[in-house]
């Protein structure tokens, strides 16, 4: 997670292993909706911008239901933590940890992202 | 066999009724049960339940959840029960009890609670096959399963308390029911001949058939042996196939006969003012069994209750404790049939020199007396079609209320309104009768013992828990003293809002906020400004400046700017989200007429796209496994053809079923079709605080099931009537009769008064029925606000849904002309032509469902490129 300047040609990254991905433009990002990226290894992730303009990046499926549906959850905060909640069960995962509010049991990836030029 | 107690003396109860197990908890409240050893002999075959609610089981509820008791509360205190068994002989001199199993065991205490037993008149023919009594769990299930194979009449004898609810259940199983009553009135224990009359027109209107004045002289049998009649002491004979006696009850006093203990002349267990026998110190009677030292046998409840409890006390030997039955009140309501019927305190006037203040419209079948001593106190009444402020009066009973006493009969609206509220009463008054609970018991539970609400406050004092009939009082208490005492009572949309979203909607509408942030910042909790929000005032507040947009200037779709993020997934991708992250398609079907060509154009876009598709329950076609980058490609075929996706998601219209209605159908008297067409087209679109559901029948008979819904039309000869409230789902409510015969023009105009004033004053995901049932004043206030404009508000409503229908755009076709908004439509950023993987189908039953085992893999089966998309043998010919 990173503050990302207000600049058109800022592209948003996501950090697999050494490399940085180049996922979209930041202005794709709506502030408080998701989108998803396929991964070369074939899995999904979440991403989503703040109105702050904070960045964030987990994965995409939802445990619950197995479903790849977590970038289309309405997102919030909830004591303080961002979270988005799942479009279909409607849990909770707080975006900075991929940590289920709703389930101590469960989490989902995080990754690190980033604006970059 | 004799058994001998093993450790400390023995206490046997003969009985495990609702008193007797009252006793159990009384004697295990006080320690008794550790120093005891206690054995329940109990006749029936299983163990005490919930007789007061007994009719319930008609309505759904099981002998499970009548239950009222558990193995746990005997195990945990250690009593032994013995189902099925009953006490057969006593011998007091040797202090035993003797079952019928054999069973022998002696007791150092023994406590009969065996109740009372149903009065059945010596006539012939009382026994046939087809003749029940109305007292236990197995005679329901008899009278039930007796119903249902053979009878199509039934008839009870006795229109008493207990008659009137046997009568509504055999009602409620189909029968077309007769009551017979020897009294020249019904009820005539609890009302007088005011009241009765009252209640027998209300009966009546019911579709009871009700014969007062006449004794059955003779249960009239075929040859079969069962009943197929009954010969009435007029002379007269009717034809039933099932006949229930409940022509009162008498005290369970046969066995304590035996046994040498004395009894009344009219029977019952003669004890003195702690429930010991008058014979014998080591025996004690309570509940219906037992004789009180005024002379009476209660057949309700409280009094049960209360003997339970003096006589644990007694034995308890507890000098802290002061407890006599000496007496106790009769008050009762009526607890079904939807009829209004109470009685309370000295409802027949008995007392020297007492003055009545009656009201009574027999129109409206309302009579309402009140017995008023000479000092001005309270002593008892009778209401009859309107016992609303029965809970109320019955806690004011022997004190001198506050108010005149005639304005607390009148009905509302007639000048005087007396709506006494709780806060009148005073500390002593008791609220609940059944469990002899104080208003001042009531207050403690919030003040000293820190419940919150009422089921806290419920189970802290058992306030509620009989008959129900103080609940809306409690309620009352309860609210207000939670607010006196200054809890506060969190009525906030949610961790964002402190305001409820009625609340919300009048500072949207007022201030003309045609955004969320703004609303948040300048409104919000003072921790929530600046922030995120929530996903519940999001969407909330998304839906509230949608209905308004016109009357604020706010932008007109649901994807216009910041709207586009507080949308819920399926408003924001303008169809509904399926378990694997696919998606449904439901094009509207207004009225559900469609032509054979639209036919024919969903059945080839369902094939193009390989789409699952199902007739839904709502008249329309479903057409399910579309991937979010495939949406626009469907709406656009369909808008090509003249359809508009529709709304089977969103809190909004949904769809107006209709009947096929006069133009084809040999009873319709109206065009139902037409209607319901107009009615779709004219509110589709309006965002509401839950989904909206309609419907119009074509006659009373009601085929499009328009009582279900929350907006219901039905054609009269006259025009329209609109039924308002209604509700299918998981707890199905009928919907009531707001107004009737009314112009097209008419019922249109009170539709979009309806509609704006609940989208107004509702909560979130508040269905209509559920807001009726909320709202203060319920129908009638919103009859006074829709139809008599009492609020003087309907203009606004009216132009506000005028805007709605002059502004509505179809959603679907406007985001397929937006290229901004539909780039949203893929299922990745970064790889536009790849389809989500997960999203995969196997065939069944011709069609295709989702692939459920590859959801449970967690990761894909294998990495997928964009070269193997659309791979999927079912969506071959799929167009992307
Ligand atoms: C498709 C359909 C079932 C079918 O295959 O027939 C259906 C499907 C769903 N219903 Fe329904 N209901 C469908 C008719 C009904 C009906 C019957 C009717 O409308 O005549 C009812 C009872 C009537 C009523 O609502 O009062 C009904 C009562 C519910 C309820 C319970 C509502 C309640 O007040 O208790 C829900 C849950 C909710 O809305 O909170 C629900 C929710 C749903 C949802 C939206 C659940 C969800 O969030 O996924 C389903 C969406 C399916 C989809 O993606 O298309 N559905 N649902 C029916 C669509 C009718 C249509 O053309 O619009
Ligand atoms: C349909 C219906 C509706 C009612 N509605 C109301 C109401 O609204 N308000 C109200 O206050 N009251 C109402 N009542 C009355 C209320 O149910 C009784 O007052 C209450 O049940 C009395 O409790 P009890 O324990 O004394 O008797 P019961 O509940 O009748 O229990 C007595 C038990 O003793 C058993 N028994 C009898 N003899 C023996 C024996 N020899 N050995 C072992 N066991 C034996 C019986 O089988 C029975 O199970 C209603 C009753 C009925 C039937
Ligand atoms: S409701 Fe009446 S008009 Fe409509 S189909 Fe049924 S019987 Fe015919
Ligand atoms: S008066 Fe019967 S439950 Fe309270």
């Amino acid at each position: 997670m990173t503050l990302a300047p207000e600049t058109t040609d800022l592209k948003i990254q996501l950090r697999l292993a050494e490399n940085w991905l180049t996922v979209c433009d930041l202005g794709t990002l709506t502030p408080g909706r998701g989108v998803a990226a396929l991964l070369p290894d074939g899995r999904q992730a979440a991403l989503f911008r703040d109105r702050s303009g904070r960045l964030y990046a987990i994965g995409n499926r939802d445990p619950f239901t197995g479903a790849a549906v977590l970038s289309r959850g309405l997102t919030g905060t909830h004591a303080g933590r961002p979270y988005v909640a799942s479009p279909l069960l409607k849990q909770r995962f707080d975006l900075e940890s991929g940590q289920c509010l709703d389930d101590e049991s469960v989490r989902v990836p995080a990754y690190e992202v980033r604006a970059a030029v | 066999m004799t058994t001998t107690p093993e450790a400390g003396p023995t206490l046997v109860l003969v009985g495990h009724g609702m008193v007797g197990q009252r006793f159990l908890e009384a004697l295990a409240a006080r320690g008794l049960t550790a120093t005891h050893r206690v054995v329940v002999l109990c006749e029936e075959p299983r163990p005490a339940y919930d007789r007061v609610q007994l009719t319930s089981y008609f309505s759904g509820r099981t002998p499970e959840e009548l239950s009222l008791t558990d193995t746990a509360f005997l195990a945990e205190h250690g009593i032994e029960m013995h189902l099925g068994d009953p006490a057969e002989r006593i011998d007091r001199e040797a202090r035993t009890v003797t079952a019928r199993s054999g069973l022998t065991l002696a007791y150092d205490t023994l406590v009969l609670a065996t109740g009372s037993y149903p009065f059945v008149p010596p006539v012939p023919g009382k026994d046939a096959e087809g003749c029940f009594v109305y007292r236990t769990i197995e005679d329901l299930l008899a009278i039930e399963e007796y119903a249902k194979r053979h009878a199509t009449t039934g008839a009870v004898v006795g229109g008493g308390l207990l008659g009137l609810e046997a009568a509504g259940a055999l009602k409620g199983l189909g029968l077309s029911t007769h009551v017979v009553e020897f009294a020249p009135r019904l009820m005539p224990v609890q009302v007088d001949d005011g009241g009765g009359a009252a209640l027998l027109r209300t009966i009546e209107e019911m579709g009871l058939s009700v014969h007062t004045g006449v004794g059955t002289q003779e249960v009239l049998t075929g040859d079969s042996g069962a009943v197929t009649g009954m010969k009435l002491s007029d002379g007269s004979t009717l034809d039933t196939d099932l006949v229930v006696f409940s022509a009162g009850v008498r005290p369970r006093d046969q066995l304590a006969r035996e046994a040498g203990l004395a009894v009344g002349e009219r029977g019952g267990i003669s004890v003195d003012a702690q429930c010991r026998t008058v014979t014998d110190p080591h025996v004690f009677a309570i509940g219906e069994c037992a004789l009180a030292v005024d002379g009476r046998v209660y057949g309700l409840v409280a009094p049960g209750y209360e003997q339970a409890e003096t006589a644990a006390a007694a034995l308890a030997a507890d000098e802290t404790e002061e407890r006599a039955f000496t007496g106790a009140d009769l008050s009762t309501k009526l607890k079904l049939l939807g009829v209004d019927v109470a009685s309370f305190g000295d409802a027949h006037g008995t007392a020297e020199d007492c003055l009545d203040v009656v009201y009574s419209d027999s129109r409206a079948g309302l009579y309402k007396k009140l017995v008023i001593g000479r000092d001005g106190t309270l002593l008892g009444g009778i209401l009859v079609g309107d016992a609303e402020a029965y809970g109320t009066l019955r806690a004011l009973t022997g004190s001198v209320p506050p108010l005149a006493p005639e304005t607390l009969v009148l009905p509302a609206g007639t000048g005087a309104p007396a709506r006494l509220g709780p806060s009148a009463l005073p500390d002593e008054a008791v609220i609940c009768s059944c469990h002899n609970v104080t208003k001042g018991t009531i207050r403690g539970a919030v003040t000293a013992h820190s419940c919150t609400s009422v089921p806290e406050v419920k189970k802290c004092t058992r306030a509620g828990t009989g008959c129900g009939s103080c609940v809306k009082v409690l309620g009352q208490i309860v609210e207000a003293e939670l607010e006196a005492s200054g809890v506060e009572v969190d009525k906030g949309l949610c961790g964002c809002f402190a305001q409820t979203r009625e609340e919300l909607y009048e500072t949207v509408l007022a201030l003309r906020i045609d955004s969320y942030q703004d609303l948040l910042d300048r409104y919000g909790r003072e921790e929530a400004r600046g922030g995120e929000g929530c996903d519940i005032c999001k969407p909330a507040v998304a839906s509230i400046i949608a209905s308004l947009a016109p009357a604020i200037g706010a932008g007109g779709h649901i994807l216009d700017g910041e709207q586009a993020a507080l949308q819920e997934t399926n408003d924001h991708f303008l169809a509904n989200l399926q378990k694997n992250g696919s998606y449904s398609v439901v094009p509207r079907i207004p009225g559900g007429e469609i032509s054979p060509e639209k036919l024919i154009v969903i059945g080839e876009i369902a094939r193009d796209f390989g789409l699952y598709t199902k007739i839904t329950g709502g008249q329309r076609i479903d057409m399910f496994g579309a991937r979010v980058e495939q949406l626009p490609l469907i709406w656009t075929r369909l808008v090509d053809a003249g359809f508009e996706s529709g709304h089977a998601y969103g809190k909004a219209l949904r769809t107006v079923k209709s009947c096929v209605g006069q133009t084809w159908c040999r009873y319709g008297v109206q065009d139902s079709v037409r209607m319901a067409i107009d009615l779709e087209l004219r509110y589709r679109g309006l965002r509401a605080p839950h989904k909206l559901k309609s419907a119009v029948s074509g006659c009373a008979r009601e085929c499009a099931e328009a009582q279900s819904k929350d907006f219901g039309v039905i054609a009269t000869a006259n025009g329209w009537n609109l039924y308002v409230g209604g509700n299918g789902g998981a707890t199905p409510r009928h919907a009531d009769l707001l107004a009737q015969d009314l112009s097209d023009a008419e019922l249109i105009r009170l539709i979009d008064r309806f509609l704006m004033f609940y989208i107004r004053t509702a909560d979130r995901l508040e269905r209509t029925s559920v807001w009726l049932d909320r709202i203060p004043g319920g129908l009638d206030h919103v009859r006074d606000v829709v139809v008599h404009d009492s609020l003087g508000i309907c203009a606004e409503l009216e132009s506000l849904m005028a805007a709605h229908v002059a502004h509505y755009r179809d959603e679907w076709a406007d985001t397929i002309d937006d290229p901004e908004k539909l780039a949203r439509f893929v299922s990745f950023v970064n790889a536009p032509d790849t389809p989500d993987p997960v999203v995969a189908f196997v065939p069944e039953r011709d069609q295709i469902k989702p692939d459920l085992p590859l959801l449970t893999l967690g990761l894909p089966p294998r990495a997928l490129g964009p070269a193997r998309a659309g791979e999927t043998p079912f969506l071959e010919g799929a167009q992307r």
